[in-house]
């Protein structure tokens, strides 16, 4: 069966310069909700784009659904629902209006008006889009892609900006669409969202696929399943409360060690191992244990411990 | 907005069977049509009727595009229309020096008293009253020669005037004319005269005209630049795009847009000067209206021209101004560009707010008809500067 999305080793570079993509392969399946993760300026956008179709890329091939940009745009049009980043739509125009004047661009759109219920915008029909929140606006430009009645929702950072109870009422909204047999495509700075909503996920990084899989491969490869953080304290100021954190990564058990602020992140495979062997190794330093606590590992520690970053940070 | 999770788990068991209605089982869903029953289908054109129907909506509920686009040129129109109208010249007020003879000059003053009022005060006032404008010519009489010819019982004359107040230089004119016929000069050339002030020769006809065919370059530049520009800023263009929208249907809508507009914007301005200032409009209204759509066309492309490429409202607003700048000022909207050194003349009648206004002037002040030689080639230089724009801008015109 042809995968909905498939590229391979796209590349994009700006004003003969700037690298954004750096050989970018990727099978998305029909019927899945793939993610694209990364942090800012690591080439989400330039991805999606060049997927939609709205950018060239500098060389690499792109087929949705097993065709191609060139040679079959008006059909694959009709296929894909997109909503963009910071699109500002006609702020003068009513939802209805809005919403109707995008399903008149396709060949057979839903009813605007089922959609609108669909996405809880059927008591602002008749409101100015202007007159929207934020969390309405962002569920009026999904259902302007959904009233196109897409095989594949694009969504580029769909809840950025969004308070929890319009981030819920979107994700229930792409669920219903996956539930109905559509392929979702996404771009988020949230891994709740991406564990939440996605069934695999990719992490980008200076253009690059970095690690590929579905959240919970992800976390039990990367993450070390467990993480265990704690501080101490040598009593005495010489030595510095960060220091070296090489006898930590040298405890049996320890797949990383990382330090953030004079706490110490270890990822531990196995913590019942790995806990013992610390206390000993601290009492057998002379230091004294300020805090410590076990936690499950999560995307965000995959991700810190692949990109260095932390996902929301500023690049 | 708080939805409550209980109605989103509700409303998600209706709406699931509307997605799933349009979920495909396999294979493109176009061929699997019994999967779509009872979804709507769009045809050819429905693409655009939508996209000129939200324009529309959107120029409507714009306080600002009813004001720019309707009313200023208006208030233009009516303040001009005033501070210019047509007076008759006025009357010259003379003042004849309280001297011998004066009462023999007034006499012959009184012949024609719609030519001139003339009274006799003393010299002293008179000199005064010319100083502070009550008068506009002093007129003393003095002693006659003995040799001179003509009726003696009457004085010899001189004259008070100022070379430089227009109307004192016309009353002198005018006061030595009726004296010197009273007196029994004979013309040896006859002579009559017929006095002509009928609309259509007058400011405010010169004026609607060009006022017709400013608006029209204004709200065809704001109208199309302006609106793409802000569209391409607020990534709307690029939203656009991303569906299966007719690129062309786009435009085509845009354009139509002005048409649309074109005709009460044409007709409210040309209703207002037959209603108040009772203009005449000798040529068909078939023809304005085709020189309408010319002109909103001409400037539709300069518009579409200017917004091709430019990323932020402001740097089009500048690009709108530089051009439209010498045409507010060379083509002949308020004052005639004969005023300008004959060498820059080809210039200015190539420019297309000339060629319009040129056009609209003789359409409506003296009925040429739009074939005519000279119109014709008015048209010409507006359907060059369309066509030129158009193919430019269509091939620069960038949509993200």
């Amino acid at each position: 069966m042809t995968a909905a999305i498939e590229c391979r080793s796209l590349r994009k570079t700006y004003d003969a310069k700037v690298e954004a993509l750096r050989g970018l392969d990727l099978e998305i399946r029909e019927g899945e909700c793939f993610g694209l993760l990364g942090p800012n300026g690591a080439g989400k956008t330039t991805a999606i784009e060049i997927l939609e179709g709205l950018l060239q890329p500098t060389s690499g091939e792109v087929r949705i659904f097993g065709r191609g940009w060139h040679t079959d745009s008006q059909q694959l049009r009709q296929w894909l629902g997109i909503s963009l980043q910071e699109t500002r739509l006609t702020e003068k125009l009513t939802v209805r209006e809005t919403i109707e004047l995008f399903a008149s661009f396709y060949r057979q759109p839903l009813s605007s008006a089922e959609v609108l219920a669909e996405l809880g915008l059927a008591e602002k029909a008749d409101a100015w889009v202007g007159k929207l929140s934020g969390g309405q606006r962002q569920r009026l430009a999904v259902a302007t892609a959904l009233v196109a009645n897409p095989r594949i929702l694009f969504l580029d950072e769909p809840t950025t900006g969004l308070d929890p109870q319009s981030r819920r009422q979107l994700w229930e909204i792409v669920g219903q669409f996956q539930r109905g047999g559509g392929t979702v495509l996404l771009t988020t700075h949230y891994m709740d969202e991406a564990e939440r909503l996605c069934d695999r996920l990719a992490i980008i990084d200076y253009g690059q696929i970095i690690a590929q899989g579905t959240p919970a491969d992800l976390i039990q490869r990367l993450g070390g399943q467990n993480v265990v953080e704690f501080s101490v304290s040598f009593g005495h100021a010489s030595a510095s409360p960060n220091g070296d954190l090489e006898p930590w990564r040298a405890l049996p058990g320890v797949e990383d060690a990382r330090s953030d602020n004079g706490l110490i992140s270890l990822s531990v495979r196995q913590p019942h191992v790995t806990i013992p062997a610390l206390l000993e190794a601290v009492s057998g330093r002379g230091a004294r244990l300020l805090h410590l606590t076990t936690r499950q590992a999560s995307l965000e520690d995959v991700f810190v411990r692949l990109t260095g970053r932390h996902l929301r940070e500023e690049a | 907005m708080s939805t409550p999770p209980k109605t989103v788990r509700a409303r998600s068991a209706t709406s699931e069977k509307s997605l799933n209605v349009a979920a495909p089982e396999s294979g493109p869903r176009e061929e699997n049509p019994w999967l779509r029953a009872g979804a709507n289908r769009n045809g050819r054109w429905s693409g655009y009727t939508h996209l000129l129907a939200a324009r529309l909506r959107e120029m409507q509920r714009e306080p600002e595009v009813i004001f720019w686009v309707f009313l200023f040129p208006l208030l233009l129109a009516f303040g001009l229309g005033i501070a210019f109208r047509s007076r008759p010249a006025s009357i010259p007020n003379v003042a004849i020096a309280a001297e011998p003879g004066a009462d023999a000059l007034l006499q012959l003053a009184q012949r024609s008293p719609q030519s001139l009022h003339a009274r006799i005060v003393p010299e002293a006032e008179a000199l005064d009253g010319f100083r502070l404008g009550r008068y506009d010519l002093v007129v003393i009489p003095t002693e006659r020669p003995k040799n001179a010819p003509g009726d003696n019982t009457l004085p010899q004359i001189e004259y008070r005037y100022d070379p430089a107040r227009p109307e004192s230089v016309l009353a002198r004119a005018q006061t030595d004319d009726v004296l010197q016929a009273a007196a029994g000069r004979a013309n040896p050339l006859p002579a009559a005269a017929q006095a002509s002030s009928e609309p259509g020769a007058r400011y405010i006809d010169f004026l609607i005209p060009g006022l017709l065919g400013m608006n029209l370059m204004n709200s065809g530049m704001w109208g199309v630049g302006f609106a793409l520009v802000d569209y391409r800023q607020r990534k709307l263009l690029k939203r656009y795009v991303a569906t299966p929208m007719r690129r062309g249907d786009f435009l085509l809508a845009l354009m139509t847009s002005r048409l649309v507009l074109m005709i009460p914007e044409l007709g409210l301005l040309l209703a207002f000067g037959i209603v108040v200032f009772h203009m005449r409009v000798a040529g068909s209204w078939l023809a304005i209206v085709l020189l309408g759509v010319l002109g909103a066309a001409t400037f539709a492309g300069l518009g579409l021209l200017t917004a091709s490429r430019a990323q932020k409202i402001e740097s089009v607003s500048g690009l709108i101004n530089l051009v439209m700048m010498p045409m507010w000022i060379f083509s002949g909207v308020f004052f005639s560009y004969e005023r300008f050194p004959a060498v820059v003349q080809p210039l200015i009648r190539a420019l297309p707010l000339t060629a319009l206004n040129d056009a609209l002037r003789a359409t409506i002040l003296q009925g040429a008809p739009l074939l005519a030689h000279a119109q014709a080639g008015r048209l010409l230089v507006m359907l060059a500067w369309a066509a030129l724009s158009f193919i430019l801008a269509l091939s620069w015109f960038r949509w993200t």
